[in-house]
C-alpha cells in the first residue's frame, strides 16, 4: 500500500462506501450533541418516526448559551433569565431523555464545552470518527481522530444512520520547526500560522500539525492549535499520535480499561503519516521567530505580532485588502501605523474552547498571582471550560488567586466567547479575549475583539491595555 | 427539500470578502428551536441600525439605508454576488436556513466556507463558485443595469448573463443530482444499512473499545 497521511489512515479505517460519483459514506464513532444546533435535528427525526441508529456513541451537554453566573446556575435550567435560552437548553434535556442519549446535564460534573469535556471524559480517543454540530470540533483532532464540525442536517444525519456522506479532503501539512521562547504559547502559533496562511488558506484541507513545536506541546497545547483549524479554513486539524496522546488518554472514564487500553493504544501508535506520504500542500514555519500574537482587526488573520504596529490601509498591496483593512480599522475604532500595545481594553475574558482548560487557567493565574486588576477594566472574566476543569482549578487554588486579583471566577460554558447569554461587551469596547473569533459583533454588538494567550490577557487584565507578557511586571500604566 | 434545476432572478450584492456566519445570522437568532423564520433577520447588524433581538417584529425597526440589500432596486434579490471565503465562521445552519428563508436560492462567489458550502446543498440553496474576474464582471454589470437578473441553469451547470454569454461552474456530480431531484439524503443513506452493519461488524472485531463506551 502506498505511503499514507495520519488523515489518510483515519479515512480508509471509515470508510463504508465509496460511491462512483467521488461521494463515500463515511462512519462516525462518536457524536457530541450540544443545546444549539440539534433541537431541528431531533425535530427532523421525530417528523420522519426515525430513531438513533446507535446510542452509545453520543454525548450531549448544554454550553452555548447558559449562565455562568454562580447564582444564576445555582438556580438550574428554571434560573436562566433568557426565554429562548432556557427553552433551547430545556429541549436538549428533554430530547436527550426521549431518546435515551447520554447527558451531562448543566450543573453535573461533566458538564462543560463540547470540545473540552469529549477529551477530557475520554469520549475522544485516537483513531476516531469525531462529529459536533460546531466548527471547533476540529480541537479532538489533538487526539489523531478525525474530527469535524458538521451542519443541523448532517446532525440529523448521524443520529439516523451512524454516517456522512462526504468527500474526502486534501492534506496539508504544517510544519512548524524550532523552540518556542519564553511567554510564546500554542495560541500564538495558531494565530501566527493563520496570519501566515489566511483565513482561506485551509479551505478544502485536512491540516497535520508537525515539527518539534508540537511535539514538545502538551496535549492540551495541541488541542489550543487544532482549535482553530477552522479559523485557517481547515475543517480538520490533528497531531499524529505520541506517547503524550496514550498517556493523556489513559485512565479516563470512557477510555477502555487493563488490556482493552493496551490493545488499543498499540493501535493508536500506528497513527502518524508515514515517512514518504505525500501532503499536496506544505508549509513550513520557524518556532523560534514567534512572538506572542495579537489580532487588531476583524477577521483571525488579521494579526500582529505584540511588538508590532497595526497595519495601515496604504501600505496593502490590492483593493481588496485596502478596503478590508480601512473597514476593520474603522470598526475597530484603530488608528494605522500605531503599536498594538498601545491600545486599551476595557473588558478580559479568559475562556473558550479554545483556551479554558486546567494548563490556561495555571498560565492566566501565574501572571496576575499578586497583582490587581487595573482600574480602567469594566469586567475580567475567567470562565473554566468545564465543571472538571472548575474543581481541579479550585483544588489548585486558582480560583482564589483570580478573585483576589479582581477578576471573576465563574461556571463552566462558552460565555462570552460568542456572547449568546449576558456575558458580552457593549459596543466600542474592547477585550483581551482568548476566544478563537474576532468578526464584527462576534462578542457582542459593537463590540471589539483582540485574540491573544491567556497569558497575554491576564497581562492585559492587570495593566489595562494590550501588553508584551514577556515584559509584564505588574506595573499600572 | 426544494428541488433546484434552473433558476432566473433578480441579482443582489454582497461586496465583501469574508462574510462570517455570524454576519448572515448573529447569534442571538439561534436561540430559535425552529428551521425557518430567520429571513427578516439576514445580515441583522448590517441592515438595520438598531441592535435585534428574536421575536421583534423587523417591519418596525429602523433600516439602514446605507446596506445595498435595502435598496429598492435589489428588493426581492434571489441571487446574491459575494467575494471571497463567503460563509466562513461558525457551522450554524441557521446561515444558509436564512438565506432561504429571505428568498435566496443561489450564491455567487468566488470561494466558500466548506461548512457553509455544505450545508447549503441541505438546504436547496445552490452555491456556485465561479473566478475573481467573472465576480468582477458581474458585479460591474450589476451595478450598472438596474433590475440585472442572471439565470443559474443547474443542469447545464451555467450562469447566464443577460446578454446571453454564460460562465460554466463546476460541481459535484453527488450534490447536484440531491440537488436537481431535492433527495432526502437521510433516506438515501439508509438504503445501505446492510453495509453500515457489516462494516461495524468487522470494526467491532478488530477495534472492540469504539463500541459501548458511552453509557
Ligand atoms: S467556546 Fe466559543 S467557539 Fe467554542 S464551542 Fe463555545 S461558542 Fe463555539
Amino acid at each position: 500500500m502506498s505511503q499514507r497521511t495520519v488523515y489518510d489512515k483515519l479515512w480508509d479505517s471509515h470508510l463504508v462506501k465509496q460511491n462512483e460519483d467521488g461521494s463515500a459514506l463515511l462512519y462516525i464513532d462518536r457524536h457530541i450533541l450540544h443545546e444549539v444546533t440539534s433541537p431541528q435535528a431531533f425535530e427532523g427525526l421525530r417528523l420522519a418516526g426515525r430513531k438513533p441508529w446507535r446510542l452509545d456513541t453520543n454525548l450531549a451537554t448544554p454550553d452555548h448559551n447558559i449562565s455562568t453566573d454562580p447564582n444564576e446556575r445555582a438556580a438550574g435550567v428554571a434560573g436562566i433569565p433568557d426565554d429562548t435560552s432556557r427553552i433551547q437548553v430545556q429541549t436538549l434535556d428533554d430530547n436527550c431523555d426521549h431518546f435515551g442519549i447520554k447527558e451531562f446535564k448543566m450543573n453535573e460534573m461533566g458538564q462543560g464545552i463540547v470540545h473540552v469535556m469529549g477529551p477530557e471524559l475520554g469520549a475522544t480517543m485516537p483513531g476516531l470518527t469525531v462529529v459536533c454540530g460546531d466548527s471547533h470540533t476540529a480541537t479532538h483532532g489533538a487526539l489523531a481522530c478525525l474530527a469535524h464540525g458538521i451542519g443541523t442536517s448532517e446532525v440529523e444525519h448521524v443520529l439516523a444512520s451512524q454516517c456522512l456522506v462526504t468527500k474526502k479532503m486534501k492534506n496539508m501539512r504544517v510544519t512548524v520547526e524550532g523552540v518556542l521562547g519564553v511567554g510564546v504559547t500554542p495560541k500564538d502559533v495558531v494565530l501566527a500560522i493563520i496570519a501566515e496562511i489566511g483565513t482561506a488558506g485551509g479551505n478544502g484541507h485536512a491540516i497535520e500539525f508537525a515539527g518539534s513545536v508540537f511535539r514538545d506541546m502538551s496535549i492540551e497545547g495541541r488541542m489550543t492549535v487544532c482549535n482553530m483549524a477552522i479559523e485557517a479554513g481547515a475543517r480538520v486539524g490533528l497531531v499524529a499520535v505520541d506517547e503524550k496522546t496514550v498517556d493523556y488518554c489513559r485512565g479516563r472514564k470512557f477510555m477502555p480499561k487493563g488490556e482493552m487500553f493496551d490493545k488499543a493504544a498499540e493501535y493508536w501508535r500506528t497513527l502518524i503519516s508515514d515517512a514518504d506520504a505525500v501532503f499536496d500542500t506544505e508549509v513550513q514555519m520557524n518556532g523560534s521567530e514567534i512572538a506572542p500574537q495579537v489580532s487588531w482587526g476583524t477577521s483571525p488573520e488579521m494579526v500582529v505580532p505584540v511588538t508590532g504596529n497595526i497595519p495601515r490601509v496604504e501600505d496593502q498591496t490590492d483593493a481588496v485588502k485596502q478596503k478590508g483593512v480601512e473597514r476593520a480599522l474603522e470598526y475597530m475604532g484603530l488608528e494605522g501605523g500605531a503599536p498594538i500595545s498601545s491600545v486599551a481594553v476595557d473588558r478580559v475574558f479568559i475562556g473558550s474552547c479554545t483556551n479554558s482548560r486546567i494548563e490556561d487557567m495555571r498560565a492566566a493565574a501565574s501572571v496576575v498571582k499578586g497583582h490587581t486588576v487595573s482600574k480602567s477594566i469594566k469586567q475580567a472574566l475567567v470562565v473554566p471550560g468545564s465543571q472538571m476543569v472548575k474543581e481541579q482549578a479550585e483544588a489548585e487554588g486558582l480560583d482564589k488567586v483570580f478573585i483576589q486579583a479582581g477578576l471573576d471566577w465563574r461556571e463552566p460554558g462558552c460565555s462570552m466567547c460568542l456572547a449568546m447569554n449576558a456575558d458580552k461587551l457593549g459596543a466600542g469596547e474592547h477585550c483581551a479575549s482568548t476566544s478563537n473569533r474576532n468578526f464584527e459583533g462576534r462578542q457582542g454588538n459593537g463590540g471589539r475583539t483582540h485574540l491573544m494567550s491567556p497569558e497575554m490577557a491576564a497581562a492585559a487584565a492587570i495593566t489595562g491595555h494590550i501588553v508584551d507578557v514577556r515584559e509584564f511586571t505588574g506595573d499600572q500604566s | 427539500m426544494k428541488a433546484f434545476t434552473q433558476h432566473k432572478g433578480l441579482v443582489g450584492p454582497m461586496d465583501r470578502a469574508n462574510v462570517d456566519t455570524d454576519m448572515i445570522i448573529p447569534k442571538q437568532f439561534l436561540k430559535s428551536i425552529k428551521r425557518s423564520g430567520f429571513g427578516p433577520n439576514l445580515f441583522d447588524e448590517l441592515r438595520y441600525m438598531d441592535e435585534g433581538q428574536p421575536g421583534q417584529d423587523c417591519s418596525q425597526r429602523p433600516v439602514n439605508p446605507e446596506f445595498p440589500l435595502n435598496l429598492p432596486r435589489y428588493r426581492n434579490a434571489s441571487i446574491l454576488l459575494a467575494r471571497k471565503n463567503f460563509g466562513c465562521g461558525s457551522s450554524r445552519e441557521h446561515a444558509p436556513w436564512a438565506m432561504e428563508d429571505y428568498g435566496f436560492r443561489a450564491v455567487i462567489a468566488p470561494s466558500f466556507a466548506d461548512i457553509f458550502y455544505n450545508n447549503c446543498f441541505k438546504n436547496g440553496l445552490l452555491p456556485v463558485v465561479l473566478t475573481e474576474q467573472q465576480l468582477d464582471v458581474l458585479f460591474t454589470e450589476m451595478y450598472a443595469d438596474e433590475g440585472y437578473q442572471l439565470t443559474i441553469d443547474l443542469v447545464q451547470q451555467k450562469v447566464v448573463r443577460p446578454n446571453g454569454e454564460s460562465f460554466g461552474f463546476e460541481i459535484d456530480q453527488f450534490r447536484k443530482d440531491c440537488l436537481i431531484k431535492g433527495l432526502d439524503e437521510i433516506g438515501l443513506t439508509l438504503q445501505s444499512t446492510q453495509a453500515i452493519k457489516d462494516y461495524e461488524k468487522t470494526r467491532a472485531e478488530q477495534q472492540p473499545w469504539v463500541f459501548g463506551a458511552i453509557k
